[in-house]
């Protein structure tokens, strides 16, 4: 990226306070014009471990979390170790000088900022968490920003506890004032614009955008990564008038789901991949009875429990084939967490007018990480599609008997809900005429059968004009194309950008709709004789395999990673090299010393922090 | 359309039900047509959910709005619809391995959860719709296709299990008694919560040990005997009781029944969430952006 930014690293224990500084950090930067994205690595623990999150700050709205760290803040002795041996000269990195210091010579050039925390904070309040308010001062001070801007931020957090507030503001000010008196500021300076950026993850959006698409109920069990869109609704639902239920288990979630559906009301669940493996036989119900239904898979690694924690696109193939038999379907992954916002509101409409599942498959590392979006982004009007609903008893023409199922040109049949009058009808999880009347208790009617299913599969010749096609991004004639989906929009386009500028001739097409495929428009562009780079965040090649059955084009390079952290730039930047030198697939694993583990099994390497271990410093105070 | 005075015909399907002859489960949709003709139910008001099995058939040969989901997902689905519309009936049809098997956990999470719903459990204390195998209310000792030695496993107690979850009406009936069925039925739907009517539906094809006259040897009715219905503990005992003399009649009324979930979710006291607006005003959508800012 060519723009001045700042990546910054706050690294601790679970329960260290790394979120809350983050947060601070990211509300000041954004109330002053300066965009983030963060992502948090952390693990499956409430206390204790290691949790690293970074953000990536820039005036210009950053698309992923960057390369490189250019400020560790470091709550514990552990997150020291693991990230000053990663910093270049030019960098700083924070800690609390009291209670450690470095256990080996920091890479030349890098500067050593360690605070006295326990002078720098309020007499009254000498909590360990006052070294995160302490160090986010001193790192305002050092990216060349006025005290102003993070005070204000205090004042909105603790709004109901002025002296909090104070203590906070007095904490956080010794450290700006520390730092200017006692280390150089960074080279790169953040300077405020104009910009009004809020703060959102994809959760967030996800939640909010539905809520804003008019959805009247929502139901989940909690699975991370995917409770905080029921956390937050189950805080809004009283203000929205939602109903929002947490039940016993994702069966139960989705059942409740197209049975409020069903009624006539837009309702929605989430889940991540275990929880929507029990969704898949209502699912294909859903199908059947032509019942609507919005479903997000928040993924994370798996298979089974995998790790909990950590991101990756690997189930394309379960949001495929869940559920037995064949049924239409749609399946959309979001390509950034500001489209998470949007996602939703396409979902409903596409899941109204064709009455059948739309499936969401989002991941972790949108669903829990954060970025700025401008305000004006979100401060839209949903157009709301209910499709041939029908609420009220004005039909059937004379004489009609309705037909809940009528085959009809187009596949759809006008949907009454319960409760009108007229309108009566059975919808069955069996097979079922048009007037709903099972088929399967019947000696045998293939003609009939054969017709049904037909019916219900023709809604898919046209649903494709109402959902997203891909965007080709970059040169139209380029050498390569980098084919990507879902969450990796963001860190493709910032590779490919790079990789133009370095003389590499490349593109970025990037696919939202993934059921169905816009085969047409794909065909169109990769079908010019171009090299086909498909990247993806998982071991096997899950679109890989699916764009080349459903269009027989065939990617001459694949760039794949399943090693539980997202992509970054130079991730892409090198193995598309490596792939235009020859190599087939290229796997991608996520290499810093950081990252390591002194497990008793040593697979992933000593960690270097360790072997040039020196006494700590006596702990003051 | 609504019909002025509704009589049991009003109910009767064009479909006739396909139960084997003798099925327990007549006896048990005739009671219904009644049932919902005593209460003067709009068919459009009334929906009926089932799951899959021999008596989930049911939905299919009554006039009402009907979903017949699937295997053991009955009260799940039936819980969502009367969330999203709280005017009407719901009532959840089903056998002993849909609701007291693979949906045994939903079956009691929606008595703790009280939503207001009636359940009629046509309990044949076997699997039919698969022709013969074991099933949670078989008796020990009990030979079918799956236990050729007889049933090792001990007998699920509906009525108990209810007891202790919080169901807040709980009787059983017998469909060789339909007139007694009747006013269990209503008094069900009346009850404000979630209700239980276990019903013995005798299976004539494949449980030849718990036939009607097996049924009529043994069971007696409550209301004929001085068994105090608000007492838990009586309850319990008449609940617990199995054997020569099986009670059936109201097992239990909650004196002071807690108002069901579709009362007291926030979302739901005004009118029904369907007839709800799903619009939310620029102010308020501009107040949630801020909220992140």
């Amino acid at each position: 990226m060519s723009e001045i930014e700042v990546v910054v690293g706050i690294g601790g224990a679970a329960g260290d306070g790394t979120a809350s500084a983050g947060n601070t950090l990211v509300l000041s930067l954004s109330r002053q014009g300066i965009a983030s994205y963060s992502y948090n690595a952390y693990q499956s623990v409430i206390r204790g471990g290691h949790s690293w999150l970074r953000i990536r700050f820039s005036p210009k709205k950053p698309l992923n979390h960057g390369d490189q760290v250019n400020a560790l803040i470091a709550l514990n002795q552990d997150s020291l170790d693991r990230h000053l041996q990663e910093l270049q000269p030019g960098c700083v990195a924070l800690y609390n000088g009291a209670k450690f210091a470095p256990s080996y010579d920091p890479p030349s050039g890098v500067q050593l900022c360690p605070l006295p925390i326990p002078d720098l904070s309020p007499d009254s309040i000498r909590l360990p968490v006052m070294q995160n308010t302490v160090a986010v001062g001193a790192l305002t001070q050092l990216l060349g920003l006025d005290f102003a801007g993070l005070e204000s931020v205090f004042e909105t957090t603790f709004a109901k506890k002025p002296d909090v507030v104070q203590k906070n503001v007095e904490a956080a000010r010794n450290g700006y004032e520390y730092a200017s008196k006692n280390f150089k500021p960074l080279n790169t300076r953040l300077t405020p614009t104009d910009q009004k950026w809020v703060q959102v993850s994809g959760n967030h959006l996800l939640a909010m955008g539905a809520a804003l698409a008019g959805c009247k109920f929502y139901v989940a069990y909690p699975m991370s990564p995917a409770t905080h869109v029921l956390e937050w609704f189950a805080s809004h639902a009283q203000r929205l008038g939602i109903c929002v239920r947490q039940v016993e288990d994702e069966i139960s979630v989705i059942m409740m789901c197209i049975g409020a559906n069903h009624m006539g009301v837009r309702g929605m669940c989430a889940t991540s991949g275990g929880g929507f493996a029990l969704m898949s036989e209502a699912i294909g119900m859903a199908g059947i009875i032509e019942t609507p239904a919005v479903i997000i898979n928040v993924m994370r690694a798996g298979p089974s429990t995998g790790v909990p924690t950590k991101t990756e696109q690997s189930d394309l193939n379960q949001a495929f084939g869940a559920s037995q038999g064949e049924f239409p379907r749609v399946v959309l992954a979001p390509s950034s967490m500001s489209d998470c916002f949007v996602t939703p509101s396409q979902a409903f409409n596409v899941a109204d007018r064709f009455q059948l599942p739309v499936i969401i498959l989002s991941d972790m590392l949108m669903s829990e990480g954060s970025e700025t979006v401008l305000a004006e982004v979100l401060d839209v009007e949903f157009p709301i599609d209910r499709g041939e609903l029908i609420t009220k008893a004005d039909g059937p023409p004379d004489g009609e008997p309705y037909l809940r199922y009528k085959d009809t040109p187009s596949g759809i049949s006008p949907r009454a809900i319960p409760g009108v009058p007229g309108h009566l009808h059975v919808s069955a999880s069996d097979e079922h005429d048009e007037d709903g009347v099972l088929l399967s208790d019947v000696y045998t009617d293939p003609i009939r059968r054969k017709k049904m299913v037909d019916k219900r599969v023709r809604k898919m010749s046209t649903v494709l004009d109402h959902l997203p096609a891909p965007v080709l991004e970059g040169p139209a004639d380029a050498e390569t194309t980098l084919l990507g989906w879902g969450s990796t929009w963001g860190v493709i386009k910032e590779a490919a950008e790079r990789l133009n500028a370095e003389g590499t001739s490349v593109n970025h097409l990037h696919v939202k709709t993934l059921i169905p495929l816009h085969i047409d428009e794909l065909a169109a562009t990769l079908n010019r004789g171009q090299r086909i780079i498909i990247i993806e965040n998982n071991q096997s090649g899950q679109f890989a395999y699916h764009l080349r059955a459903e269009s027989g084009i065939v990617a001459h390079g694949h760039i794949r990673k399943y090693d539980g952290e997202p992509f970054e730039p130079k991730h892409i930047v090198a193995s598309v090299k490596d792939i235009i030198g020859g190599q087939e697939i290229v796997d991608v694993i996520s290499t810093e010393p950081g990252w390591r583990t002194d497990h008793p099994t040593g697979t992933s390497g000593t960690w270097s922090g360790l072997k040039v271990k020196k006494p700590n410093v006596p702990v003051k105070n | 359309m609504a019909i002025a005075v509704l009589e049991k015909k009003d109910f009767k399907p064009e479909v006739p039900p396909d139960w084997c002859a003798g099925c327990g489960d007549f006896g048990v949709l005739n009671g219904l047509f009644q049932a919902c003709a005593d209460l003067q139910i709009q068919p459009h008001n009334l929906l009926v959910v089932s799951g899959i099995g021999c008596s989930s058939n049911l939905v299919g040969f009554i006039r009402s709005y009907g979903v017949h989901s699937i295997h053991g997902r009955a009260i799940p689905f039936a819980t969502g619809s009367k969330l999203a519309n709280g005017a009407m009936t719901v009532v959840v049809a089903g056998g002993d391995g849909d609701g007291y098997g693979i949906g045994l956990n939903h079956f009691i999470q929606a008595m703790r959860r009280n939503i207001n719903v009636t359940y009629i459990v046509m309990n044949n204390e076997i699997y039919g719709l698969t022709t013969g195998q074991v099933s949670p209310t078989s008796e020990t000792g009990m030979k079918t296709k799956t236990t050729p030695l007889g049933n090792l496993e001990g007998m699920l107690n509906p009525l108990a299990l209810a007891l202790a979850s919080g169901c807040g009406y709980i009787a059983r009936g017998f469909s060789g008694q339909p007139k007694h069925l009747v006013q269990l039925y209503k008094d069900a739907i009346q009850h404000p919560g979630f209700a239980l009517i276990d019903v013995f539906s005798p299976c004539v094809t494949y449980n030849k040990d718990n036939s009607y006259p097996w049924f009529r040897e043994r069971v007696y009715k409550l209301e004929d005997e001085d068994h105090e219905t608000s007492n838990f503990h009586a309850a319990m005992d008449k609940a617990l009781e199995w054997g020569d003399r099986i009670p059936i009649g109201l097992v239990y009324r909650n004196p002071a029944p807690p108002p069901p979930l579709d009362e007291t979710d926030p979302a739901l006291t005004g009118e029904p969430l369907v007839h709800q607006s799903y619009e939310i005003d620029a102010a308020t959508r501009r107040e949630l952006i801020q909220e992140s800012a």
